[in-house]
């Protein structure tokens, strides 16, 4: 430096360094000063929060800026809360609708025949000499079981009476939608037994004409707690019918 | 040698006790810290080229912490605090890195 001209040496350095002098003294108090200041400092900050070495207007400007911030998130609440809400009643209504729908096609498929069917009922077993059981007698007791509320009905174990069934005196006896009945006839009804039981043994009803003394029959008739309706009918598309 | 172990005995001392800064202060009390470390480096600079002048370094380090604690306060009063504070440290900086750089050419001659 050029203010004084003669650079000490290093040794002559570090002997002044390790020499106490007043210059060393007042300079190690104002280190012990600083020192100490900033360590309480340091640990002030550490410790206390930050917001409480803030000027006021710093702090008006932070709450502020939170308020607006705690507005934008409320609207988002309320935006999502919406979204949310629309979402959960289009899901339940859409729910309740297949639930409606599944329901609904259970019953149809039952009505129509198209699946199996199971559940308490009567099982009427018909014995009568040949010829004798005729078409007429058979959509008699059948119409007579519907009216009592049968749900499904089977006859012999393969064929199943739907809406569409027909009956035809054939020459070797009972012909069904096609298919020759051999005697004796089982006929599987799925419903109230003691209704159906009633609906058949009325008097002028099934019982009685195939017992009269014209045809020579017999009936039984069981109520098991269980009937299995194991035959199905294809339900073809309609080609006239159209839905309205 | 004295300064160091005054150094030591502050650090020791800061970690001992816990004053409870009083809260008018506080907000001034980082910037005198600046204030005075520039004040230090520059009593340390003057010692280390043999020119140290002990009433010439009490009165600046006490102007110097005085001076940026008034400074910023009367920002607080006018509204300008924090731009000045800051102006206070960008300038306080300057000078500590300018002390620094004397003190480093001074002892290691480059």
């Amino acid at each position: 430096m050029p203010s004084h001209a003669v650079r000490e040496t290093r040794a002559n350095k570090i002997r002044r360094f390790f020499r106490p002098t007043l210059a060393q003294a007042i300079l190690g108090l104002a280190f012990c000063l600083v020192a100490s200041v900033a360590v309480v400092q340091i640990r002030g900050t550490a410790t206390t929060d930050p917001y409480s070495s803030m000027r006021r207007a710093d702090l008006v400007e932070l709450l502020a800026g939170l308020n607006s911030e705690s507005d934008r998130l409320d609207a988002q609440i309320a935006d999502l809360v919406a979204t949310r809400d629309q979402l959960r009643s289009g899901a339940d209504s859409s729910r309740v609708a297949a639930d409606q729908a599944a329901q609904r096609l259970d019953e149809l498929e039952l009505l129509a025949g198209t699946v199996a069917a199971e559940g308490p009922g009567i099982r009427i077993v018909i014995s009568a000499p040949e010829g004798k059981v005729s078409a007429n007698t058979m959509l008699d007791g059948i119409e007579e079981l519907r009216d009592a509320g049968a749900q499904a009905i089977e006859i012999n174990d393969s064929v199943r009476v739907v809406a569409s069934t027909w009956f035809a005196d054939g020459d070797n006896g009972l012909i069904a939608d096609g298919i020759e009945l051999s005697l004796p006839l089982t006929i599987d009804v799925i419903g109230q037994a003691h209704e159906l039981e009633e609906a058949s043994r009325f008097r002028g009803g099934l019982v009685s004409q195939l017992e009269s003394a014209k045809v020579g029959g017999s009936v039984a008739i069981e109520t098991p707690n269980r009937i299995d309706v194991d035959s199905t009918v294809t339900v073809e598309a309609p080609r006239h019918a159209r839905p309205a | 040698m004295l300064a160091l172990i005054g150094l030591v005995i502050g650090i020791v001392v800061g970690l001992l006790i816990t004053p409870t800064v009083p809260s008018a202060l506080q907000p001034y009390l980082p910037i005198m810290i600046v204030a005075a470390l520039d004040a230090l480096f520059g009593g340390v600079l003057a010692w280390i080229k043999g020119v140290f002048h002990d009433r010439v370094f009490v009165v600046s380090f006490i102007s110097n912490v005085a001076v940026a604690a008034l400074l910023v306060w009367v920002g607080d009063l006018i509204g300008v605090g924090s731009q000045l504070s800051t102006a206070v440290i960008v300038v306080l900086g300057i000078r500590i890195f300018t002390n620094v750089a004397g003190i480093r050419r001074e002892v290691l001659h480059a």
